[in-house]
C-alpha cells in the first residue's frame, strides 16, 4: 500500500549552464534562463510504501513524514531563490529533474533515523512545477 | 487498459486505539485523535484493469461501475459518522489505510467472473492526501 502526501513550496529559480554561450543558454533553456530568474509555485508529491500496521492502521505516521520534509526541504527551499540560497544549487543547475534528485538525497540523508527497521519506505516523489509539468523520481 | 471512475463521500471520523492514552494518540494521529471526531470530504478513484469488449468497445460499463461504488461504499458512508455506523470501524481505526482496504473488500466481488478485475483504490482524505491499495492484503 503506498501513501502520498502533498506538499508546496514557492521559489524562484534559473537555468544556466556556465560552460555554453549565452545564445546556446537561451536555445537549450528559453525563458528559464532569464537572468533575473523567475519562480513557481511547486507542489511536492511524497510517495511512501510499506506494510499497513494491523493495530494502528498505519502505513506511514503522516506527522512525522511532515516534520521530515518540513527540515529537509520545505524550510530550505520555501520563498528562496534556488541558485544563490540552496547549497546544492551552487553547483548543481536546478532543473525539476534535479531538484527531485536533491530532495531524494535530503529525505534519504535522515529517512532512517525518522522510520527504523521495518518502517515506511520511501518510494517516489513527484514534482510539479506548473499546471503543465509533471516530473517523477522513483526512489533508489 | 485501465479506466477510473470517481465518487465522493462526506463522513466524519476519529482515529484513536481504546488501549492507548489520550496522549499516545494524539502522537499517533495527530488532530485526528480528537474524541469528538471530525470530517472530511473523501474522494474516492476505482480503477478496473481489463481488455475492451470486442462488440461493446468497453471494458466495463461505467454506469454499472457507479451503481456498484454508490451501493457498496456511498450510500453506506455518506454523511456517516464511521466509528459508530459503519462497521467494522467500530473495532478497526478508520485511518485512510483502513477505509481503503475496506473500500477494496466491499467492491471486489462484484467484479468476479467479469473480463475487468478491480486494479487499484485509491481514497483521498484530503487534497494532499491520499492511499493507493491494490488489494496485496485481500
Amino acid at each position: 500500500m503506498t501513501v502520498t502526501r502533498r506538499y508546496k513550496f514557492a521559489a524562484s529559480h534559473r537555468l544556466h549552464a556556465p560552460q555554453f554561450s549565452e545564445g546556446r543558454n537561451r536555445e537549450l533553456y528559453g525563458k528559464c534562463n532569464n537572468p533575473h530568474g523567475h519562480g513557481h509555485d511547486y507542489v511536492l508529491e511524497v510517495r511512501v510504501s510499506g506494510p499497513l500496521d494491523a493495530v494502528s492502521g498505519q502505513v506511514v505516521n503522516v506527522a512525522a513524514l511532515d516534520r521530515l520534509v518540513a527540515k529537509q526541504v520545505i524550510k530550505d527551499f520555501d520563498y528562496k531563490y534556488l541558485n544563490a540560497d540552496v547549497r546544492e544549487f551552487q553547483s548543481v543547475i536546478p532543473t525539476s529533474e534535479n531538484i527531485l534528485g536533491v530532495i531524494e538525497d535530503r529525505l534519504a540523508a535522515c529517512w532512517r533515523s525518522v522510520f527504523p527497521g521495518e518502517g515506511p519506505r520511501l518510494e517516489a516523489i513527484r514534482l510539479r512545477e506548473t499546471r503543465r509539468n509533471l516530473f517523477e523520481l522513483k526512489a533508489s | 487498459m485501465l479506466i477510473t471512475r470517481k465518487a465522493e463521500f462526506s463522513a466524519s471520523h476519529l482515529c484513536a486505539q481504546s488501549a492507548l492514552t489520550p496522549e499516545q494518540n494524539r502522537e499517533l494521529y495527530g488532530a485526528a485523535a480528537n474524541p469528538n471526531g471530525h470530517g472530511h470530504n473523501y474522494v474516492l478513484e476505482v480503477t478496473l484493469a481489463g481488455d475492451p469488449d470486442p462488440g461493446t468497445g468497453m471494458v466495463f460499463d461505467l454506469k454499472q461501475l457507479k451503481e456498484i461504488i454508490q451501493k457498496a461504499v456511498v450510500e453506506p458512508m455518506d454523511h456517516r459518522f464511521l466509528n459508530y455506523e459503519v462497521p467494522p470501524f467500530d473495532k478497526v481505526v478508520p485511518t485512510a489505510e483502513n477505509v481503503a482496504v475496506e473500500i477494496w473488500n466491499r467492491l471486489q466481488p462484484a467484479f468476479l467472473g467479469s473480463r475487468a478485475q478491480l486494479h487499484n483504490v485509491r481514497l483521498y482524505e484530503t487534497e494532499d492526501l491520499y492511499v493507493d491499495y491494490t488489494g496485496e492484503l485481500a
